[in-house]
C-alpha cells in the first residue's frame, strides 16, 4: 500500500513532517510526496524538505514532481529518498527514463502516468498539476506504459483520472488491461473510497500496490483497519 | 563508523542510527576503520564498481582483518562473500558463498523490491526481540543462497539469505534503515553485539 501526500508550496514543511510521521506510525508501507506545482512552473522540487523527511521516516519514500534530469534525481536520492517518480518531464523527453535507470538502477525509477478515458481510448495527460495547462499528451496509455518499461522504468503508477477523486473505486478495467502489459510492479491510483475498493483492486486487477490520498487525509479510512481488513480478505499485507 | 562507499543509502543509514542515539562517523580511510568500535559497510549499485572503490581506498585488504563487529548492508552484505556473479567480481571473501542473480520465476519481478518476511531456524543475538515473520524492505537483483552462515532467510521464488553472520562479520540483504520498527530493532541488536576477539 502506498500513501500519496500531495502538497503545494504554501503548505509548511512542518505539516508534511507531521503527516509523514503519522502515516508511518499507522503502518503505511511507502509514502509518495507529490510537489504538484513543480512541473507546470518549470522548476524542480525544493530539496530541503526531502532531507527533513528522510530524517524522520524509516520507511521508503518516493519524490514526485519536477524531476527533469539526472542531477535533480541525484539530489533527491542523496537526501534520502528511495525513488523518484517522473511524469510530465518523461513525456516531453522520454530518454530521461533511460538516463535515470542507467545512473541509479530501474528500482529507483517510477514512471507516473495520468490516464484519461476518451472516445479514442485511454490517453495520457500531462501537466495535471495545473488546471490551466493540463491536457492530452497525444499518446495512448498502454503504448506509453510499454515504452516506459522498455526505457527502464522499475515501477508504474497508473492514475486513472476518470476515477480520481470520485471515491467510487479504482478503474478495474483499465488497471487489469495495464496489468497485462506491465512486467514491473504496477501501482493503482485514483478512486479509492472504501476498504472494499482496495480488496477489489488487488484481487481483480492484480496490482502490486494501491495508492490513495484523500481517504486517508480526510480520515475516512484508517490504515490499521484497512490492513486488517485486507489480511482477512486473503490479501498479503505487512502488519 | 560507516564506510564511505558512495552509496545513496548513506544518508538514510545515518538518520536511522541517529534515531537510535548513535552519531555515526563516515570515512573511507583504513586507519579510521581499524580503530572504529563497529563498522557498517553500506552499498547500493553494482558489485564491480563497489569493489573497485574499496580497492582504490585500500579497504579490500583492511576489512578482512577487522576484529570488531562489521555489518554489510544490501550490496555491502554481498561484498563480504567470496564472489558476485554481478560482473563476475571477486569480493572480500570473509563469508563463504557467492552472490547469484535472482532468476525471474513465474511472475516474480527482478529486482526483488518491497517488503518481505524474515524467517529463521534458530535464535541469534542479532535477531533478538524481532518477531519471526517480520517484514523488512528489500531492493536487490542478486542474492546469496542459504548456506552455513545464513541466520535468517526470506522467500522470493526460492529462499535467499536475508541475515548472515560468522565470527565478527554480519550482513543484511534488506535495508534495515528503511524497515520501520523491525529494521530499527535489527540495527539496535547489531550495536548491542559484544565485540568479539
Amino acid at each position: 500500500m502506498v500513501k500519496g501526500v500531495r502538497f503545494r508550496d504554501h503548505e509548511v514543511v512542518g505539516g508534511i513532517l507531521d503527516l509523514a510521521r503519522r502515516y508511518r506510525d499507522e503502518g503505511a508501507d511507502e509514502l509518495v510526496f507529490y510537489d504538484i506545482t513543480a512541473s507546470p512552473e518549470g522548476r524542480s522540487v525544493d530539496r530541503d524538505w526531502v532531507a527533513r523527511v528522510a530524517e524522520v521516516l524509516d520507511i521508503p519514500f518516493c519524490v514526485a514532481g519536477g524531476i527533469r534530469s539526472v542531477e535533480d534525481a541525484e539530489a533527491v536520492l542523496a537526501a534520502g529518498a528511495e525513488k523518484v517518480s517522473v511524469n510530465t518531464p518523461a513525456l516531453e523527453r522520454p530518454a530521461l527514463i533511460e538516463e535515470l535507470a542507467d545512473r541509479f538502477g530501474s528500482q529507483c525509477v517510477v514512471v507516473g502516468i495520468d490516464s484519461q478515458a476518451t472516445a479514442e481510448g485511454w490517453q495520457v495527460h500531462r501537466y495535471t498539476g495545473d488546471p490551466q495547462r493540463s491536457g492530452p499528451a497525444a499518446r495512448h496509455t498502454l503504448d506509453w506504459l510499454r515504452e516506459a518499461q522498455q526505457r527502464g522504468a522499475g515501477e508504474i503508477v497508473l492514475n486513472c483520472m476518470n476515477a480520481d477523486g470520485t471515491r467510487d473505486g479504482y478503474d478495474l478495467e483499465q488497471l487489469a488491461r495495464a496489468r497485462e502489459q506491465c512486467k514491473v510492479p504496477l501501482i493503482a491510483s485514483g478512486g479509492a473510497g472504501s476498504m472494499d475498493h482496495f480488496a477489489e483492486v488487488f484481487r481483480k486487477a492484480a496490482v502490486n500496490g494501491a495508492l490513495a490520498a484523500s481517504v486517508f487525509h480526510r480520515g475516512n479510512i484508517a490504515i490499521p483497519e484497512l490492513k486488517a481488513f485486507l489480511r482477512e480478505s486473503g490479501i498479503e499485507v505487512r502488519i | 563508523m560507516i564506510v564511505d562507499s558512495g552509496g545513496a543509502n548513506i544518508a538514510s543509514l545515518r538518520h536511522a542510527l541517529g534515531r537510535l542515539g548513535v552519531e555515526a562517523r563516515l570515512s573511507a580511510k583504513a586507519a579510521d576503520l581499524a580503530s572504529a568500535e563497529r563498522v557498517i559497510l553500506p552499498g547500493v549499485g553494482a558489485a564491480g564498481n563497489a569493489m573497485r572503490r574499496l580497492r582504490e581506498a585500500g579497504l579490500d585488504a583492511v576489512i578482512p582483518t577487522l576484529r570488531q563487529p562489521v555489518l554489510g548492508i544490501c550490496l555491502g552484505m554481498q561484498l563480504l562473500f567470496e564472489r558476485s556473479e554481478e560482473g563476475g567480481v571477486d569480493c572480500l571473501g570473509v563469508l563463504p558463498g557467492i552472490a547469484r542473480r535472482i532468476l525471474p520465476d513465474e511472475g516474480l519481478a527482478v529486482p526483488h523490491m518491497g517488503w518481505n518476511q524474515l524467517q529463521w531456524p534458530a535464535p541469534h543475538p542479532l535477531l533478538n526481540e524481532v518477531a519471526p515473520g517480520s517484514y523488512v524492505y528489500f531492493v536487490h537483483s542478486y542474492a546469496v543462497p542459504p548456506g552455513g552462515c545464513t541466520l535468517a532467510t526470506c522467500e522470493y521464488g526460492s529462499p535467499l539469505s536475508a541475515v548472515v553472520g560468522q565470527g565478527n562479520f554480519f550482513g543484511m540483504q534488506f535495508h534495515p534503515e528503511r524497515s520501520a520498527e523491525a529494521g530499527a530493532r535489527l540495527l539496535r541488536n547489531f550495536l548491542d553485539l559484544e565485540p568479539c576477539n
